[in-house]
């Protein structure tokens, strides 16, 4: 019995996992391949491939395009940071035991329940040059109307901001609850201490914050470098592809361009910057295993 | 509790804090609020320009009748619930087993296994997109409902096994081994002694998962094309074309698509958090 018993447990896992696994590679793990193999085709996406080395790379370092793509991918990443910063405030300033507080925090959590194409068209809304709120808010103060999102200079932070309110709202979650697992005692004895304020949250509660502070920037992160629900339905990467980034920039080739080979090459470089991250995340989590 | 706690502070402090979260929100949900006003608005309100008073005529049922039956509205509704009821089911099953069998047993491989796992779920969706487009058209299954659940399945199945397997990993080897040494079947002590402890966190994950799948956009616009199968998400942008200039219309369907999964968080709020941080508050 007992050795029946130990053979199941040996096979037994791989049953278990068997079914997870077969999906995932099938659509998660063998795909990133296929695509690194064929970003060294130039492929219509239905007839015949023609190999062409890093054709399709040395074609995209001369692509206006891409380097306009690339830099605003740039300019999600940093300005995404904000959001941990901000929703960290919002905590603060939330993380009260008031009437109706639970409500408050439900609500000012919403934005990220819905979906992105709905904060598009939001946020669509609000830029309306002629009756929207943000040109009904600038102009009380003296400065004149501005169309965001057909303004080469303006879109892509227009957008950035419409992005900022779901993630802010998701950040915001998550010092939340990371405020409502401080340790009592430790805040108790630095306030015996005389520590209040400023260097109390400094020295005391963000180093406790610290896990809430590392999902946060890796969500954000993610979140900068997969943004295309937004900049597909405010813009689809107009005015002239001033607002694209790379992942809207890849489905425009690869889908309305029919260059499945030369979308495989931008989705690949895409895909290695955000392993970067993906790695540091890994090494972190695993790290935190072993421990 | 940091910051300390508005009890302490003295009265008027008080009052205006309790003022100060209640416009504090309406700024915050401003942009909302607009279009759930819009939405009930007239036609000839809005081109009178009337976009920020209050409705002369409160349109509400009106509006939101004229997008049930003059636009395939109900019929994305009903797409998105085929899509994402099956997915959520599926994706949450398969990451049960596969989150037991990394957490409970040591095989040569399991980190390797679980960090592919985890990797995976960040992956960029581009570098997927082709081959799984291909897939999809070989398999048959492009523009159908299965295509779409197939590949949520797979993909969920990244993060749902992480955060599984991260709730698994807590519970105690005792009840296990005991089940073990008694010659129970690994089978039976993963249908009786594992799943009626993991409840909780199938509830929180579900819920989870529920609104990833629901506003997903990117898949519905690489998988399927025709309004029979498109879920609400890619119906609403579709019909955003359509409707240039009737505003209440869009804002109605806005509202439309962004019920269910609001809806679902308001009603399994504590799930639903517990779900983000479960598998955010590891690592």
């Amino acid at each position: 019995m007992q050795k029946m018993h130990s053979k199941q447990q040996q096979w037994m896992p791989f049953l278990f996992l068997a079914p997870a696994v077969i999906l995932f590679s099938v659509y998660v793990i063998f795909p990133i391949a296929q695509s690194i193999w064929l970003s060294f085709f130039e492929w219509d996406g239905l007839g015949a491939k023609t190999f062409v080395g890093f054709g399709n790379y040395i074609e995209l370092f001369s692509d206006g395009q891409f380097w306009t793509a690339l830099v605003n991918n740039i300019y999600w990443l940093i300005f995404f940071m904000l959001a941990p910063p901000i929703g960290l405030m919002l905590a603060l300033f939330l993380n009260q035991k008031v009437m109706g507080i639970r409500f408050v925090k439900a609500m000012f959590f919403f934005p990220f329940v819905i979906s992105q194409v709905v904060v598009g068209l939001v946020f669509s809304w609000f830029y309306d040059p002629s009756f929207g709120l943000f040109n009904k808010a600038i102009e009380l103060f003296g400065f004149q109307p501005i169309a965001v999102l057909s303004d080469e200079n303006w879109v892509t932070f227009g957008i950035i901001v419409a992005g900022l309110w779901p993630q802010i709202a998701y950040c915001m979650i998550l010092y939340l609850t990371g405020l409502n697992n401080l340790s009592p005692d430790q805040i108790e004895a630095a306030r015996l201490d005389g520590a209040h304020g400023w260097k109390m949250l400094r020295h005391v509660i963000l180093p406790q914050l610290k896990p809430a502070t590392f999902i946060a920037i890796v969500v954000t992160v993610i979140g900068a470098l997969r943004s295309f629900d937004l900049v597909a339905t405010m813009t689809a990467g107009g005015p002239f592809g001033s607002s694209s980034v790379l992942a809207y920039f890849m489905y425009e080739q690869s889908i309305f361009n029919y260059r499945a080979g030369y979308g495989a090459a931008i989705a690949t470089i895409l895909f290695l910057i955000m392993d970067i991250y993906i790695a540091y995340f890994l090494w972190r989590m695993l790290k935190s295993e072993k421990a | 509790m940091f910051p300390t706690p508005i009890e302490k502070k003295s009265l008027p402090f008080n009052i205006s804090y309790r003022v100060a979260i209640w416009i504090a929100l309406i700024l915050w949900l401003l942009p909302l609020i607009a279009v759930l006003l819009t939405s009930a608005r007239s036609t000839a309100d809005l081109n009178a320009g009337n976009y920020w008073g209050i409705p002369t005529q409160w349109m509400f049922i009106q509006n939101y009748t004229e997008v049930f039956t003059k636009t395939p509205m109900l019929r994305y509704l009903l797409n998105s619930l085929i899509i994402t009821v099956p997915a959520v089911i599926g994706a949450v099953a398969l990451s049960t087993l596969a989150g037991y069998a990394l957490a409970k047993f040591k095989f040569r491989g399991r980190i390797g296994l679980f960090a592919a796992f985890i990797a995976g779920n960040f992956v960029p969706f581009q570098i997927l997109m082709i081959p799984v487009r291909n897939l999809t058209i070989d398999m048959g299954l492009y523009d159908t409902a299965s295509g779409l659940i197939l590949f949520h399945i797979a993909f969920q199945t990244g993060f749902c096994t992480l955060f599984m397997r991260n709730f698994i990993i807590g519970l105690p080897d005792e009840l296990i081994e005991a089940a073990r040494v008694e010659g129970v079947s690994e089978w039976q002590i993963f249908r009786h002694i594992v799943l009626p402890l993991v409840r909780p966190a199938l509830a929180a994950l579900s819920v989870l998962i529920f609104t990833f799948i629901w506003n997903d956009y990117f898949w519905a616009l690489v998988l399927v094309q025709s309004d029979d199968v498109r879920p609400i998400t890619a119906g609403i942008s579709a019909l955003k074309g359509q409707w240039m200039a009737s505003w209440q219309l869009i804002s109605a369907g806005s509202i439309i698509a962004a019920l269910p999964p609001v809806v679902l968080f308001f009603a399994m709020q504590r799930h639903f958090i517990a779900g983000l941080t479960l598998g955010a508050t590891k690592g």
